[in-house]
C-alpha cells in the first residue's frame, strides 16, 4: 500500500514540474524544473524495482543532460530572469494546448480501457532491476546491440566536434542575416 | 502496484512533452521537451517490464539505451542549435524560415502566409 502512496506522491511531483517545464517564463528556471521531474521519475523507478536504469537516469539525465543544457542556454546567451518570448503566439499555445488535451484523453482513456485490474507483482527479496542482473543481461543478451550504440555514441561525439568546430566550414564567415 | 499507476503516469508526461514541443518557440525548450516525452516512454518500458516479467529484461536494457540515445541526441541537438545561433544570433525556432515555401510560388495552394505559424516550428528544429 504505501508504495501505491509513494507513487502517487512521486507522480504527482513529476507532473507538476513537467507542467513547470513547459509553461515557466525563466529558461533557467525550466532546466532546474527537469531535474525535479528527472528526478521524480528515477523515485518511479527505483519503487518499480528497476534500481540500475534508476542510478543511471540520476547519473546520465541529471548528471550530463541537464548540464548539457545548461551549457547550451549559456551560449545561446539566454535571458536571465524573467522573458516573455520564451513562448509562441497565444493562437499556438491555444493549439498546442488543445493537441496535448486530446492526445492525453486517447491515451488515459485507452489505457484504463486496456489495463484496468492489472497488477504488478513486485518481488522485493530480490529485485528484478538488480544492478547484476541488468549487468548480466546486457552483457550477455544484449552485448550486440550494446557495441552498436557504442559506434552510435562515436558517431554522435565525432559529429557534434564536426558541427562546432569554427575552421572547418568557410561559410562561417558568411555573417548574420 | 496497480500497472495503471506508471503507465497513466507516463501518458501524462508524453503530453505535457507534446505541449512543450508545440508551444514553446526557444530551441533548447523544445529540447526538454523532447527529454520529457523520452522519460515517459522510459517509464513505460520499465513497468510493462517489470509487469510481463520478461526473461532477458529487455524493457530495462532497452531503458539503458534510450537513455544513451537521448544523451547522444542532445549532444548533436544543442551542437545544432549552437551553430544557428553563431550564424543568426537568435535561437527562436519561428524565425528560422529560409525553406519554406516562397511567395513567388503559386500564392494560395498551400496557405503559406496565413497557417504558418500553426504546428511548424516544432518541425524545423
Amino acid at each position: 500500500m504505501t508504495v501505491e502512496v509513494l507513487f502517487g506522491l512521486l507522480g504527482v511531483v513529476a507532473t507538476g514540474s513537467a507542467l513547470l517545464v513547459v509553461t515557466t517564463r525563466q529558461m533557467v528556471h525550466a532546466a532546474l524544473w527537469l531535474v525535479v521531474t528527472l528526478g521524480a521519475v528515477a523515485g518511479c523507478y527505483l519503487l518499480l524495482s528497476a534500481e540500475f536504469v534508476a542510478w543511471v537516469q540520476v547519473l546520465i539525465y541529471i548528471g550530463a543532460v541537464v548540464v548539457l543544457l545548461l551549457f547550451g542556454l549559456m551560449l545561446t546567451r539566454a535571458p536571465i530572469g524573467a522573458s516573455v518570448d520564451l513562448d509562441a503566439s497565444m493562437a499556438q499555445r491555444l493549439a498546442a494546448a488543445v493537441v496535448a488535451g486530446a492526445t492525453a484523453g486517447v491515451l488515459v482513456v485507452s489505457l484504463v480501457d486496456a489495463f484496468r485490474g492489472e497488477h504488478i507483482a513486485l518481488e522485493t527479496d530480490r529485485p528484478r532491476g538488480h544492478s547484476s542482473a541488468v549487468g548480466a543481461a546486457l552483457f550477455r543478451d544484449w552485448v550486440l546491440p550494446f557495441e552498436v550504440l557504442s559506434v552510435l555514441l562515436l558517431a554522435a561525439l565525432v559529429g557534434a566536434i564536426v558541427l562546432s568546430r569554427r575552421d572547418v566550414s568557410e561559410p562561417a564567415e558568411r555573417g548574420v542575416t | 502496484m496497480p500497472l495503471l499507476l506508471p503507465v497513466l503516469l507516463a501518458a501524462l508526461l508524453f503530453s505535457i512533452g507534446i505541449y512543450g514541443v508545440l508551444a514553446r518557440r526557444n530551441a533548447i525548450l523544445v529540447l526538454m521537451a523532447v527529454e520529457l516525452m523520452l522519460n515517459a516512454v522510459n517509464l513505460n518500458l520499465v513497468a510493462f517490464d517489470v509487469w510481463l516479467r520478461d526473461r532477458l529484461l529487455a524493457g530495462q536494457v532497452f531503458t539503458l539505451f534510450v537513455i544513451t540515445i537521448a544523451a547522444a541526441e542532445i549532444g548533436l541537438g544543442l551542437a545544432i542549435i549552437l551553430l544557428v545561433f553563431r550564424n543568426r544570433a537568435t535561437a527562436a525556432l519561428d524565425e528560422l524560415r529560409d525553406l519554406r515555401e516562397q511567395d513567388l510560388a503559386p500564392a494560395g495552394r498551400l496557405g503559406e502566409s496565413g497557417t504558418d505559424g500553426g504546428t511548424e516550428p516544432a518541425v524545423t528544429s
